[in-house]
């Protein structure tokens, strides 16, 4: 796409970690990320999707510089952050916010709304007077669905779905280009997470933001995303365009993530065969060898066990890192009703 | 079929610096041998806080009103040590955080033989053969040597199962679930909805699902009871829930999750929060974020008996 803003190419992060006892200690690479490619335009969702333990945080982190990358380059309207010194990449900073999935832990609960939505533009422009910053402050709260007149209380005093609307205006008030939604309603009950997530639609159609919106639930990402990347052991399983994605998945683990999903629909949910997923998801520290999927899908051959497959185009334009994507027919066929 | 749980009246309200919070105003429900129940609601519902009052578990500020009679017997009225015969043996409850409801100090062998041991009277072999007979059952690989391991050597999906087995160990007549998958990936999800669901089946076992979200249970349960704000707002069917919802909160609740099945532009949400306990407003406690209030809406609404066991806490289905 032309109006391409974020460019990611081959993003690594990997933990150092500790294992063993006393006297057999010995350092391991837990590659949270491995090798992870995307770009995003302007005024565009992508919805990032995995289990957990799938490297989905980290990149998170990793885009905006908060863990640091082994690898790669975070190509941000062209110049690579990652290789920015500290006092450049704070002033970058402006243009990239990030919004986190515990709103009351995320939120300092000794300031007040006001002041918690007015520090960035106290730490970026500490030359504004402060009748003007508690304007564009009840400006944002009204924005975001809050009353302009709570702009004294404390964190506590409110739910937490309009604790996570204090992110969101928090994480607006600088006027970002892009924001990074890292689980943004997980925590929150299903009738407010509905809330949540019309308001940063429309915030984000408002404004022209571009989001990365993390998430585990395929079904949440759905309704706001124009196109997903499915993760798996910190690496892209899968990136396509939204309603293609649910319609007919390349990979074989997307199909499983789809067929998983609880359907609110008693006739239906009954009627659903098992999604054919054995065993749990094997540890990071431990990634199999070959496709790292290999041990749990139910079409591995030979080759995934040794090869690891790249993450290549298919003809109509979305990726998929599957040796059989080609033989494949994972198109998501609606469950016939059973009588209750 | 003679209920095996009978509640009536229950209310709990915890004492607090901010004054009298009413978690739970009154409830009544009924729970038959092999029955399964979800029990649904947003967080401060008052969903948690009845059955951990009817297990005797409500936090030190916390004080509970009413009965809960299983096989007759008020469980509300006994000594802890009565109580003590029914927990964890006829009764078990299984909670959100598997982390935190193992010990991280013990091994799982340790923490799962005690229960049997003392419940069921089975010597340290023997119990220590049963918890792998049910680590077998929720799948956990060489449960023989895996018994020995401490809960941080497991992932997340299999130390719920753990909880799940340590549950399910002395074969209780009711399993208590709150949120058990909430915290788990939904590939592990559906694994685990299947193998409560089997077990239920095989030993007639009777389930209660505490749980936020509605679209969860469909699969799962037989009946389901809406609460809000403390209160019971809707029961029914799974049937009826889901294909005829009566009460606007039940409506907006199943109308909110998102769906993969259909797609809509804007997401239905229901407006507003839920109300603040200690200081509930006067009139029927959703009018606030109702579409369909009028002006009856001022008084608050009786649960009114649709008859065949589903009743509407709404002033729409006052028949005079």
């Amino acid at each position: 796409m032309s109006d391409t803003v974020l460019k990611v190419q081959d993003l690594s992060v990997w933990y150092a970690v500790q294992q063993g006892g006393l006297f057999h200690r010995r350092n391991v690479d837990l590659k949270a990320v491995d090798g992870v490619s995307f770009e995003l335009a302007r005024g565009e969702t992508l919805g990032v999707v995995g289990e957990s333990g799938c490297g989905k945080s980290s990149l998170a982190r990793a885009l905006l510089g908060l863990v640091p990358a082994r690898r790669g380059r975070v190509l941000w309207l062209g110049e690579d952050l990652l290789k920015l010194d500290d006092k450049t990449m704070r002033r970058k900073r402006k243009e990239l916010q990030i919004i986190f999935q515990d709103p009351l832990a995320s939120l300092n609960p000794r300031m007040t709304v006001g002041d918690i939505i007015a520090e960035p533009l106290w730490t970026f422009y500490p030359e504004i007077a402060r009748v003007q910053v508690m304007e564009r402050v009840r400006g944002m709260m009204k924005l975001v669905g809050l009353l302009p007149n709570q702009v004294n209380r404390y964190p506590h005093e409110f739910s937490g779905g309009q604790c996570q609307r204090i992110g969101i205006a928090r994480a607006l008030v600088l006027n970002p280009k892009l924001i990074v939604c890292d689980e943004p309603v997980s925590a929150l009950d299903v009738s407010i997470q509905a809330q949540i997530i019309n308001l940063l639609r429309d915030l984000q159609r408002k404004l022209r933001l571009s989001l990365v919106f993390i998430a585990h639930d395929l079904s949440i990402v759905r309704h706001i995303c124009d196109r997903v990347m499915v993760m798996y052991l910190g690496r892209a399983m899968e990136v396509a365009e939204a309603g293609a994605l649910y319609r007919k998945p390349l990979h074989p683990y997307t199909s499983a993530l789809i067929r998983s999903a609880p359907v609110p629909d008693p006739a239906v949910a009954r009627s659903r065969p098992d999604t054919g997923l054995t065993d749990d998801m094997p540890s990071p520290l431990a990634p199999p060898k070959g496709c790292v999927f290999h041990t749990r899908c139910p079409y591995a051959v030979n080759r995934c066990h040794r090869d690891v497959p790249a993450l290549r185009r298919m003809p109509h334009g979305d990726w998929v890192a599957c040796h059989r994507a080609e033989e494949l027919d994972l198109a998501i066929v609606k469950p016939a009703p059973v009588k209750l | 079929m003679s209920a095996l749980l009978e509640v009536r009246d229950l209310q709990v309200r915890f004492d607090t610096p901010d004054g009298d919070v009413e978690a739970v105003r009154g409830i009544d429900f009924d729970l038959s041998p092999g029955e399964s129940l979800a029990v649904v609601g947003e967080s401060g519902s008052g969903k948690t806080q009845a059955f951990l009052a009817i297990m005797g578990l409500l936090a030190e500020n916390g004080s509970a009103n009413g009965q809960a009679r299983f096989h007759g017997e008020d469980l509300m009225a006994m000594s802890s040590r009565d109580l003590n015969r029914h927990r964890g043996h006829d009764i078990a409850m299984i909670f959100q955080d598997p982390m935190s409801a193992l010990n991280p100090y013990l091994s799982i062998e340790k923490q799962m033989i005690d229960g049997p041991m003392h419940h069921l009277g089975l010597g340290r072999a023997e119990a220590r053969a049963h918890a792998v007979e049910m680590l077998r059952a929720v799948r956990i690989p060489d449960p023989d040597e895996r018994i020995g391991h401490y809960p941080h050597q497991f992932s997340g999906g299999m130390r719920q199962r753990i909880t799940i087995a340590m549950g399910l160990l002395c074969e209780p007549e009711i399993l208590i679930a709150d949120e058990p998958t909430t915290a788990l990936d939904v590939t592990v999800q559906a694994r685990i909805a299947r193998l409560v669901g089997d077990v239920a089946r095989r030993s007639h076992m009777a389930t209660v699902l505490i749980t936020h979200d509605l679209g969860a249970v469909a699969g799962v349960c037989d009946r389901i009871l809406v609460m809000y704000a403390g209160q019971v707002v809707e029961t029914g069917t799974v049937r009826e829930i889901f294909d005829s919802p009566r009460h606007p909160y039940t409506r907006g609740l199943l109308d909110s999750i998102p769906r993969l099945d259909r797609i809509d532009d804007t997401l239905h949400a229901i407006p507003g929060n839920p109300p603040n306990l200690s200081d509930l407003p006067g009139g029927c406690v959703f009018r606030e974020r109702c579409d369909r209030a009028f002006d009856a809406c001022a008084e608050p609404p009786p649960l009114f008996d649709l008859g065949e066991g589903r009743a509407s806490r709404c002033h729409l289905e006052d028949p005079s």
